[in-house]
């Protein structure tokens, strides 16, 4: 990169470019920080592909929202009917997925792959027909395919924000019941833990941080966001707790590097460039990480040679 | 007439064409449980895609192969390297790979210059059946007139080709196929490399994600390497019947998708135009809604 660009890049990630520039960032970083959190139980119970095609089965519901919103009188980029959109054919989506994987003969990858496919042209379908929709605002929804700060309200990036933090919140609370039913359900379930509850607890958080990240993200890679930072944290440590955490400032320093360089670069989708960045820092974590880094284990294979 | 064989014909062609080749080889994917692999290839191949269109300046179709296939093997050996020597999950391997490439993929669409004029990222994910057009038709006898039919677009060449490559090799390995693919063990009591059948089924999802990436998108190949095999497993235990089956589903969903596409709106009276790749993809998920809902096989167990 030149000269010329570092600067502004510098000035930006120094949160010094303007009000709404600030704004955005820190909602993107919070939202990277929720994905980092829950991204761990969902990949350690195993939901990450299901995550992905829950993110695509939002499309429709996306699609449904702007054209409520248009049929009520609002405007149709009305970020509630949007988001209540989404939401609804998210849920619908992991039900079908859970009947088709339970219910039928056919395998839960051909759930996944056969629902995140039909919702997904559905939702492509309606949004053919908003496009002929002669009410305006429909550019609009391109952004929630591929994310993008430009345009982000100060209301959103709240919104973001305090959604973040209340996934935390649930997080932190549910704890040691998140920990032990992802490392040994079957000891939890004879313990008498709400096993399933928990899962559709893990479920739920999931699919609120999907909803809330498309904004930023978009929906077609907001997932990565849930598999890579957890998938970096585990270099670092062993310890259940201490993951999470390394796995939120991942997330977050991912959502708010990527966002400040799209920010300067108007034409770079932010979604492509905070899971670009998040999957740079998982290398270095695989070269570098302090607990199972490629380095750390080949420094103390030698250590152990030396030592017989 | 002459608009049907310019406009329609082209699209319904390269929309079934497409249908037809995800399909066949989706089968052999539904059976091994490498359903997602369709979702991941339409992902990963974007970038080398991108990449050998710039380094070539055409979108000739050996070109396209080739940065494909570049991209598919790097990021297999990817995943190797995440899986093997760094020891990550499988399935976090594969995501967090599959995303990495598809956001490079979008990102040198848009820094290439090349996003807008010859790909266009919406496009890749929305689908464009309908830009396959072919102008030089005159009237039926152009259906016989080598020029015109010379200009048909190149998308429906590189669908044939595709279709033809992996029909020849579904033939010629059937018996192979299906032991691989219901009885891994046995197959190698009697002398079948699992492994190696394997490598020849992802590499023909490769070539059939390949050629019908840049002519339907991602959507409607994901949707075709699933949805036609799921319905037709839903139906019947044979393979050879499934396989005919799903071709069958592939079949009426592309004409019943693209039909619904063009009268839909018309019916409903609204100067409206719907997505083709959209109305194929969902016709070919009602089919397989229908199946899971009424059809025969539907029950439990899932082993065979």
């Amino acid at each position: 990169m030149a000269m010329a660009e570092l600067h502004p890049l510098l000035k930006v990630l120094l949160l010094q470019a303007g009000y709404n520039t600030i704004v955005v960032m820190l909602g993107a970083a919070a939202l990277g920080a929720a994905t980092g959190i829950v991204g761990v139980f969902a990949l350690l119970r195993r939901r990450a592909l299901v995550a992905d095609a829950v993110a695509h089965a939002t499309l429709p519901g996306v699609a449904l929202g702007f054209i409520a919103a248009v049929a009520l009188g609002f405007s149709g980029r009305n970020l509630s009917f949007l988001l209540a959109g989404a939401a609804l054919t998210a849920v619908l989506a992991t039900l079908s997925i859970q009947w088709i994987a339970n219910r039928t003969r056919l395998t839960e990858d051909t759930a996944i792959a056969s629902v995140l496919a039909t919702f997904f042209a559905l939702g492509i379908v309606l949004l053919t027909v908003i496009q002929t929709l002669k009410t305006g605002g429909q550019a609009g929804l391109d952004i929630y395919l591929l994310g993008a700060t430009a345009g982000m309200l100060r209301e959103e990036a709240i919104l973001l924000a305090l959604f973040s933090l209340l996934a935390a919140a649930i997080v932190a609370l549910l704890f040691k019941e998140l920990t032990l039913i992802s490392f040994d359900a079957d000891y939890a379930r004879a313990h008498g833990f709400p096993v399933r509850l928990l899962d559709l607890a893990i479920l739920g958080l999931v699919l609120v941080v999907i909803v809330i990240g498309l904004r930023i993200v978009g929906l077609v890679l907001i997932v990565a966001l849930l598999i890579t930072p957890p998938a970096a944290a585990r270099f670092w440590t062993d310890h259940t707790g201490r993951m999470t955490i390394v796995s939120a400032a991942i997330g977050a320093f991912s959502a708010y590097f990527g966002a400040a360089i799209s920010a300067i670069r108007p034409d770079t989708p932010t979604g492509a460039v905070i899971v670009l960045v998040a999957f740079a820092l998982l290398l270095v974590s695989v070269f570098f990480g302090a607990a199972r880094g490629i380095v750390v284990r080949a420094i103390g294979a030698r250590r152990l040679r030396g030592a017989s | 007439m002459i608009s049907f064989l310019q406009i329609d014909l082209p699209a319904l062609l390269v929309g079934t064409l497409a249908a037809l080749v995800c399909a066949l080889i989706g089968n052999f994917l539904v059976l091994t449980r490498q359903s997602m692999l369709g979702d991941a290839m339409g992902h990963v191949v974007l970038p080398g895609i991108v990449i050998a269109f710039v380094l070539a300046g055409t979108t000739a179709t050996w070109v396209m192969l080739a940065g494909a296939f570049a991209a598919a093997l790097f990021s297999a050996l990817l995943v190797e390297f995440l899986r093997r020597t760094a020891r990550i999950e499988a399935s976090a391997a594969l995501g967090s790979v599959f995303t990495a490439m598809f956001a490079l993929g979008v990102l040198l669409l848009e820094q290439s210059g090349v996003a807008r004029t010859t790909f266009d990222v919406h496009h890749i994910l929305y689908g464009n059946v309908e830009t396959a057009i072919w102008p030089a038709a005159t009237g039926f006898s152009s259906l016989f007139d080598a020029t015109a039919l010379a200009s048909l677009p190149p998308q429906l060449g590189r669908l044939v080709f595709g279709l033809a490559v992996v029909a020849l090799i579904v033939v010629l390995l059937f018996k192979e196929l299906r032991i691989v693919s219901f009885d891994p063990d046995f197959a190698r009591t009697v002398g079948i490399p699992p492994q190696l059948i394997g490598v020849v089924v992802v590499s023909l999802a490769a070539l059939a994600a390949v050629v019908s990436l840049s002519a339907v998108g991602v959507i409607l190949l994901v949707a075709m390497m699933v949805c036609p095999p799921a319905t037709a497993r839903m139906l019947t235990d044979d393979l050879k019947t499934q396989v005919w089956l799903s071709l069958l589903f592939a079949l009426a969903s592309g004409v019943l998708g693209y039909a619904a596409a063009v009268l839909l709106p018309l019916a409903f009276g609204y100067e409206i135009s719907l997505g083709a790749a959209g109305t194929i993809a969902v016709i070919a998920g009602l089919f397989q809604l229908f199946a899971m809902l009424f059809g025969p096989k539907r029950g439990l167990p899932k082993t065979v």
